[in-house]
């Protein structure tokens, strides 16, 4: 291997492993608050990619409907709420304005011609229809069971990554999707060749940990959602409600998801079945970090994709094996090195 | 004592919680079996009892931690199995029994998500309060950018009680404050008890060291089995031989010291 082969690997597993990080600082996220290892966000990196792959292609999506049936089923149960336990104006305005987004999306979809209008709009457009997808999975499948064993939860969280991936299929297709780069521009440094889009990773992923860190450091609702992952009753006796702390973190599991799928769309092609074994690699990296550790899983997550990266040129054939070995030597240490946390007094 | 108990009542505001009949279960169990309680507007109510009497079960379900059945009437409104987020919401908090800090956050952290409820509502005025919180627990404010987790008991129980309070509460219930702490800081944070009560924080107050308990509050409730055996103005059950010999008798003295 010469200097030049080392610098494209290494380009390649940065960015694979950026998109990593960002998935395994959210699979922490989600399992620190809510104690549910969120399976099916891979999902929402395949289906960012093909949302993305399908607008520009021109071929119609119905990933609109996904989100409508999902608001129209959970505002179905809200009202069912709402009329045990009495009426809140609030509530019902929430109502009202998750069914007229809902409605607001189905026009714009069917208005628009997607394939015409820029990618930033485009993008713009794929995470609007999407993210509200993650808010609506908590809702649907994980609120009403919210206080069932972890386990329980697992399963439900299988179940729910296999409905993704079958609806996948109905709405993208088996063929891959691809998209067009963010821009064409490649970047000279002496002999070394530099991919735009790898620097958009690079960045985008680097603007998102930053803002993840000051939204968790810096405001109230982030600490709220820090504290119901600290001490969940000590956070339900201040109004942290853990519905509010569910939506939430499942909301931004989804954004960082299909974000990712939007970045890496132009670099892979994705099917609809690609994202158990991205969010695998993101959760290879979670394990790292001992499912605790924000900033050691996001370390462990770029070494997975360098190891991935220099594994493809020496054995590719054995990637993903040499990939998920990984886990072990990690789960032997954490096994070994871990004791249980008493809680305090 | 039970003439007595009326004027003592008469004296006091307006009713603010109102219990009435409250039966909570954990399964088959039931832990509290009809309890009826009331606190009024700047009174400090005490529940005292032996372990297991179904004090902490009766706190947690009247905030809403737990399912309950009867009634639970705040502030002039009837709630029934009661939401924690709305009870908080209006102006109902507790200092738990384990005291439940966020230990990996600091201390202002902690402060401030006492407040979570009031800045989601638009209130901005919390940062006053956190002056006021300081103010009453200047150890907090030395503390303030430590972890909560590295604070000796003593702190931690204040800092439970300064959290409770950022949420503004019109009424503060407390599971056993004093339990596990040195009688002088015991001593501290009951004086801070008549001066909330002086700045129009009502309390209801859960104790095993009814001996300190009794001295400060208005009313008492004794809490055995799951039932109310005995109320009164505190005054006259400290007097009464009943409560003398259970709760404030040489035995329970000796308790009391050696659990200090
Ligand atoms: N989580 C629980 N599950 C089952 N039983 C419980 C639980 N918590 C308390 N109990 C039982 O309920 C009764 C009342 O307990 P508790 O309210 O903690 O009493 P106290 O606070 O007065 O010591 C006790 O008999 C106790 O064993
Ligand atoms: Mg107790």
């Amino acid at each position: 291997m010469n200097f030049q082969i080392a610098v494209l690997l290494g380009q390649d597993g940065i960015t694979n492993g950026a998109i990593y990080a960002l998935l395994a600082l959210s699979i922490i996220l989600v399992f620190t608050v809510t104690r549910i290892l969120l399976i099916p966000l891979g999902e929402f990196v395949t289906y960012g990619a093909l949302t993305m792959a399908a607008f520009q292609s021109g071929r119609s999506t119905g990933v609109v409907w996904l989100l409508l049936i999902m608001i129209v089923i959970g505002c179905a149960l809200d009202i069912r709420n709402l009329l045990k336990n009495g009426y809140d104006l609030r509530k019902v305005q929430w109502i009202i304005l998750k069914l007229a987004y809902a409605g607001a999306m189905v026009a714009l979809t069917q208005l628009l011609t997607l394939s015409e209008i820029p990618m930033f709009l485009q993008v713009i457009l794929t995470m609007m229809l999407l993210v509200p997808v993650g808010p609506m999975m908590y809702r649907l499948f994980f609120q009403p069971i919210a206080s069932a064993q972890p386990l329980v939860l697992l399963i439900v969280s299988i179940a729910v990554h296999v409905a993704m991936v079958g609806i996948g299929l109905l709405l993208f297709g088996p063929e891959g999707g691809r998209t067009q780069p963010f821009s064409d521009t490649v970047f000279r440094l002496g002999s070394v060749m530099l991919k735009s889009q790898t620097l958009w990773v690079i960045i985008v992923s680097i603007a998102l940990i930053v803002f993840l860190f000051l939204a968790f450091e810096r405001t109230l609702y982030g600490k709220a959602l820090r504290a119901t992952a600290v001490n969940r009753m000590g956070a339900r006796l201040m109004g942290i409600s853990p519905d509010f702390a569910g939506k939430a973190t499942f909301a931004l599991a989804a954004f960082i998801g299909v974000l990712s799928g939007i970045l890496i769309a132009p670099i892979t092609t994705l099917y609809f079945d690609s994202g158990f074994v991205i969010s695998l690699k993101g959760f290879v990296g979670a394990i790292i970090g001992g499912l605790i550790s924000y900033p050691l899983a996001a370390i462990g997550a770029v070494g997975v994709g360098l190891v991935e990266a220099f594994s493809m040129f020496w054995a590719s054939d054995y990637k993903e094996v040499i990939v998920f070995t990984l886990i072990i030597p990690f789960l032997i240490w954490r096994s070994l090195t871990s004791h249980h946390v008493e809680d305090e007094e | 004592m039970m003439t007595a108990t009326t004027a003592e009542k008469t004296t006091a505001g307006e009713l603010l919680l109102d219990i009435q009949d409250l039966h909570v279960s954990y399964g088959k169990v039931e832990a509290v079996s009809g309890v009826s309680l009331q606190v009024r507007e700047g009174q400090i109510v005490t529940v005292i009892g032996p372990n297991g009497a179904g004090k902490t079960t009766l706190l947690s379900a009247a905030i809403g931690m737990l399912k309950s059945q009867g009634e639970v009437n705040f502030d002039g409104h009837l709630y029934i199995n009661p939401d924690v987020e709305i009870m908080v919401g209006k102006g109902l908090g507790l200092v738990p029994e384990k005291r439940e800090l966020f230990t990996t956050m600091t201390v202002e952290d902690n402060l401030l998500l006492g407040a979570f409820m009031r800045y989601r509502k638009g209130d901005g005025s919390y940062e006053s309060t956190l002056a006021e919180v300081y103010s009453l627990f200047p150890r907090l404010w030395e503390r303030r950018h430590q972890l909560a987790g590295t604070l000796s008991g003593g702190e931690r129980q204040m800092l439970a009680i300064g959290r409770a309070l950022m949420g503004k509460p019109r009424l503060l219930m407390l599971d056993e404050p004093s339990l596990g702490l040195a009688p002088l800081i015991t001593r501290e944070i009951f004086r801070i008890f008549a001066d909330l009560r002086r700045q129009g924080v009502s309390i209801l107050l859960v104790e095993q060291n009814a001996r300190a308990a009794l001295r400060v509050a208005d009313y008492a409730y004794v809490l055995e089995g799951g039932n109310v055996a005995m109320q009164g103005n505190a005054a006259d059950l400290a007097n009464d031989p009943k409560v003398i010999e259970a709760y404030l008798g040489l035995a329970s003295k000796h308790q009391e010291l050696l659990s200090s």
